[in-house]
């Protein structure tokens, strides 16, 4: 039976291979006929009707705003009390309030707030962290920026919280909502975040609230997950033991499922902090305030030092945060192992004395103008923005000849030939292909799903911008797969990498997309390379993290057995680990996309062109709006193809 | 287990009445479930085709049974024969699909959720497979969790669990946590957590299956020692035939969610139903388990009945050393009755294993 099914597989897939190199032959052949015909070009400048329709639809909205009752009654509303939280938020640490030139509580209150919580939460190493995190954003010069971009984060988790948890707890509880609300929080992750951006702006207005809902969207699907994860690995035991007793239902809840899943959901929060963090940075395009915006304004007028100095902030604030919440996680179970009564008579000694320490800084920090605004004769930050700039133009003026070789060669000789074949193709030509390939590797279903969301590229006007945001995202993924399958295998098969190599990897995916641009835009300047260098570095931590895991998921028993009939370490791993973790290559390969996906567009802000310069003009341009709001949509319809498509595939390779 | 208990006949004329009433009770999971045990047909059914027919699985099928006060009644079955279901259906941690459940005449199915609850906290405690302690507690606040969930007073909860924590041996262990101990202390935990609720009846499922045999034997020891001081009734689910024949009174054996046999241990070696009882006590040493009644014969003309005198339910491996001693047969005589005699041949046959099957 075995035997069989192997021997099919065998058969079969060198011809599925086989069948989508001829169909990629021919292609060729036509396009070296048929280039430059129908190629649905349009130019920067230029609308299709549906750009106008909507503009006009923003028009529309704009003028019937506060007339609509939809509007009056539902998202002026959600605005309003969103935008009243937020600026509470902010009036408390980051914006001059009550008739104040300063907000309420300053540097000296806010460090001390920092590190007290941190060390309530967690301890007395990452209190220290943080109060040293906190006076160094300040040092650079940044504190204002800092501290919105913190009230922005801080606000956007509370209320991520406030819905995420309770979600959580019914997604942990009952099965069928959970079946329900997968998908949902599946297409929240999925769709590149700098896609929702223009259309919350449509219902909620730039500020804030639009910040706030873009980052809820995007941050709270961790925290839901990982509380219905917790609550669900729950020991059925557990909580049988529970209602033999007699306790109700509220009781179980309260006194056995969250405690014990305690753990998992600080980890949620975790997540959700830092998806928060990384997702505010990038509402700057929608005009939040903060970080974000110094880093795009750096990178819009080139200025690599001032982004750098900014970048460095972001990855401060995101580090303290990180750690503070791990901190918070890993003190749940530390607790319970310390039993000695002298550590918790310091404690709350510690927490009483911090807690004295803390008002006091907190008082000073309102009365007193020292304590309030940062002082500004210790300013690092300009001295760092002006070093970076320096390296920077050395580096340009001496290693530009490495530094544009490799930009040259990989743009030559990879990017240019595969963008003039997409964009050069009549777009028939390009649609056929994909539908046949689509045949071959999903099915019939997978086919017509790719023909609907061609027809929909086609249809949102921006075709040829499409082919080359697509061209840039097959690279930038295929150099993710071949990152992620050599290092990924060595981890794989070597304890030793993995513990080495995994914080660093973690520590990667704890930082917002937008920080990765920076460091090369300094090697690169600004181009479609540049995105793509970025983006294959945001991407390889989650597809490297795949393959190793599914190489140590092979089982030791038959890597044994091919190690004891006298395999090489090459034949071990072609021949048997890498074709046994075939589904978490296929896995690996859909992330991978997913997320280069969503860095090429961020990628627009640094000379990537295409659909992510469209989104980034729409918002800066009043009559580009419906053709960014355009882009917006054509950038999920590429991931929605290209997700669907490595989905059937790897159906199919399951099923094989 | 030992010859006055099994004399007691719960559904008999002037006996106690009985704790435990199972009446009937079904099971069945998947569609149209309850359609199942209404139809005479599908209810003939064996699983497996009533599988095939309607996509259900049958875990309890119609099984009925009584348990006395002060029983130690065990339900014993292989993985899959529904016992630990059969467990759940009595609290309605599982809900049965239909039959009656009487504790004390009331029909516990028709409880309404607070009385339920009542019967919960008060008159049923469960010891569980897996322990199902809470991690975050310590042991101390793990055995008042049932207290406390009833609303019982911080101090009252502390005294409380502190006797218990003396009675299944835990002392100097009050303030660990279950994860610092080991599995046979953290099942004692979960003992001593079903009996701070001071329950009527105590439940157990498969309660030392996750210890090994050495730890299992002391527990098993300790359930003895406990029920002969605190004496409550006790429903007891395993798969190990010896730890049936050592704790219960009385042993149901379940197969495919039905009842085979309900009987003394010694009613099981001695008189197995059919061949899946025969074969399942086919190793048991039966001098252990059988008594004389089940070996004794006729007297003949030839025999010399002056020997000594031994009462019915006196275990064979007892008996045994009388016997072998006497000059002549021993009598087997109850209320000065002579019901057979047992000489060294019936003896010999049960010790050296060759008798022949009943």
């Amino acid at each position: 039976m075995a035997a069989v099914a192997v021997s099919g597989v065998d058969f079969r897939r060198p011809s599925r291979g086989v069948v989508v190199a001829l169909i990629l032959a021919l292609w060729l052949a036509l396009w070296a006929v048929l280039k430059g015909l129908h190629t649905l070009a349009l130019g920067p400048a230029q609308l299709t009707p549906l750009h106008q329709g909507l503009n006009d639809l923003n028009d529309a909205i704009g003028a019937s705003r506060n007339t609509n009752p939809l509007f009056l009654y539902f998202f002026n509303e959600i605005r309003l009390v969103i935008d009243e939280f937020v600026i509470l938020v902010q009036s408390l640490i980051a914006q001059p309030a009550f008739g104040r030139p300063l907000p309420l509580i300053g540097w000296l209150g806010v460090v001390a707030l920092a590190a007290f919580v941190s060390y309530a939460a967690g301890g007395f190493r990452v209190a220290l962290l943080a109060a040293a995190g906190f006076t160094f954003l300040g040092l650079q010069g940044l504190w204002q920026e800092s501290m919105d971009t913190l009230a922005l984060t801080l606000s956007a988790v509370l209320i991520a919280l406030l819905f995420g948890i309770p979600i959580g707890i019914w997604a942990g509880l009952s099965d069928r909502f959970a079946k329900i609300i997968t998908p949902v929080l599946d297409f929240m992750q999925t769709m590149p975040t700098f896609v929702y951006l223009a259309p919350l702006t449509l219902f909620f207005l730039i500020g804030p609230a639009s910040a706030t809902i873009a980052t809820l969207i995007y941050a709270a699907p961790p925290a839901i997950r990982l509380t219905a994860h917790g609550i669900r690995n729950v020991p059925g035991d557990t909580v049988e033991a529970s209602e033999s007793l007699g306790a109700t239902r509220a009781q179980t809840l309260g006194k056995v499922l969250l405690p014990t899943a305690k753990r998992t959901i600080i980890l949620g929060v975790n997540q959700t902090m830092m998806a928060a963090l990384s997702m505010v940075t990038i509402a700057a395009l929608i005009d939040a305030p903060g970080l974000g915006k110094t880093v795009i304004k750096a990178l819009q007028t080139l200025d690599v030092g001032t982004a750098f100095n900014a970048g460095l902030a972001i990855v401060v604030l995101a580090i303290v945060l990180d750690r503070v919440t791990t901190a918070a996680g890993t003190r749940v179970e530390r607790a319970r192992q310390n039993r000695n009564p002298l550590a918790a008579k310091v404690r709350t000694g510690g927490l009483i004395g911090g807690g004295a320490l803390t008002a006091v800084a907190i008082w000073l920090s309102y009365t007193y103008v020292w304590a309030a605004e940062f002082p500004s004769d210790g300013e690092i930050g300009g001295s760092i923005a002006k070093g970076v700039a320096t390296a920077t133009d050395w580096v340009q003026g001496n290693l530009s000849g490495i530094t544009n070789g490799v930009k040259d060669f990989a743009t030559l000789v990879l990017v240019d030939p595969l963008q003039s074949v997409l964009t050069g193709s009549p777009w028939w030509l390009v649609a056929a292909a994909v539908v046949a390939i689509s045949v071959v590797l999903g099915g019939v279903r997978a086919a017509i799903g790719s023909a609907v969301c061609l027809g929909l590229l086609v249809a949102t006007g921006l075709w040829q911008d499409a082919m080359a945001t697509l061209a840039s995202t097959l690279v930038a993924t295929a150099a993710v797969m071949v990152l992620g399958v050599v290092v990924g295998v060595w981890m794989g098969r070597s304890s030793h990498a993995d513990r080495f190599i995994r914080p660093v990897l973690d520590a990667a995916q704890t930082m917002p997309a937008f920080v990765y641009l920076v460091p090369f835009l300094a090697l690169f300047a600004a181009s479609r390379f540049t995105a793509i260098v970025a983006a294959v570095v945001f991407a390889a931590p989650v597809a490297i993290k795949i393959v190793a895991d599914g190489v140590r998921a092979v089982s030791p028993t038959t890597v044994e057995a091919a190690t004891a009939s006298g395999s090489s370490a090459w034949q071990t791993i072609t021949k048997v680990q890498l074709p046994m973790a075939r589904q978490a290559l296929v896995l690996a390969t859909n992330q991978g996309l997913i997320y280069v996906l969503s860095m090429v567009v961020v990628g627009g802000l640094v000379g990537a062109g295409a659909l992510g310069y469209d989104v980034v003009a729409g918002f800066s341009q009043g009559q580009l709006y419906g053709k960014g709001l355009a882009a917006g949509l054509a950038i999920v319809v590429l991931g929605v193809l290209l997700d669907r498509l490595t989905r059937a595939a790897a159906a199919r390779t399951g099923r094989a | 287990m030992t010859a006055q208990e099994v004399e007691v006949d719960p559904v008999g004329a002037g006996q106690p009445d009985p704790v435990i009433s199972v009446r009937d009770v079904w099971k069945v999971f998947g569609p149209k479930a309850s359609e199942v045990p209404k139809s005479p047909e599908l209810c003939a059914l064996s699983r497996r085709e009533l599988m095939d027919r309607t996509g259900c699985t049958a875990a309890v099928r119609d099984v009925g049974f009584d348990v006395a006060p002060g029983e130690v009644f065990v339900v014993m079955g292989l993985s899959g024969s529904g016992k630990s279901t059969l467990v759940r259906c009595l609290t309605r941690l599982v809900e049965p699909t239909s039959g009656q459940v009487l504790f004390e005449g009331e029909d516990i199915l028709a409880a309404d959720e607070k009385r339920l609850r009542d019967l919960r906290r008060n008159k049923f405690s469960m010891v569980f497979q897996h322990f199902g302690l809470l991690p975050h507690r310590r042991v101390l606040d793990n055995i008042s969790y049932g207290l406390e969930i009833r609303g019982v007073g911080k101090a009252e909860r502390a005294k409380r669990a502190m006797e218990v924590v003396d009675l299944v041996g835990l002392s100097g262990y009050e303030k660990s946590y279950p994860d610092q101990l080991s599995g046979g202390m953290q099942q004692r935990v979960g003992l001593a957590r079903a009996l701070a609720g001071d329950p009527d009846v105590l439940l157990f499922d498969e309660p030392f299956s996750a210890l090994d045999p050495l730890i299992r034997r002391d527990m098993q020891n300790e359930v003895v020692r406990l029920h002969r001081e605190v004496g409550k009734t006790m429903l007891f689910i395993t798969h190990d035939l010896s730890e049936a024949l050592k704790l219960g009174d009385r042993i149901l054996i379940m197969r495919d969610g039905k009842v085979v046999q309900v009987g003394t241990g010694d009613e099981l070696v001695g008189a197995p139903v059919d061949d899946y009882v025969r074969d399942f006590v086919r190793d048991v040493p039966r001098a252990n388990v059988l008594t004389l009644k089940w070996i004794m014969r006729d007297p003949r003309p030839d025999d010399v009945l002056d020997g000594p005198e031994l009462g019915p339910d006196v275990v064979v491996r007892d008996a045994t050393r009388a016997v072998l001693a006497a000059a002549a047969p021993v009598k087997v005589v109850r209320d000065g009755e002579l019901l057979g005699i047992v000489g060294d041949e019936e003896i010999l046959a049960v010790v050296a294993g060759q008798e022949a099957d009943a």
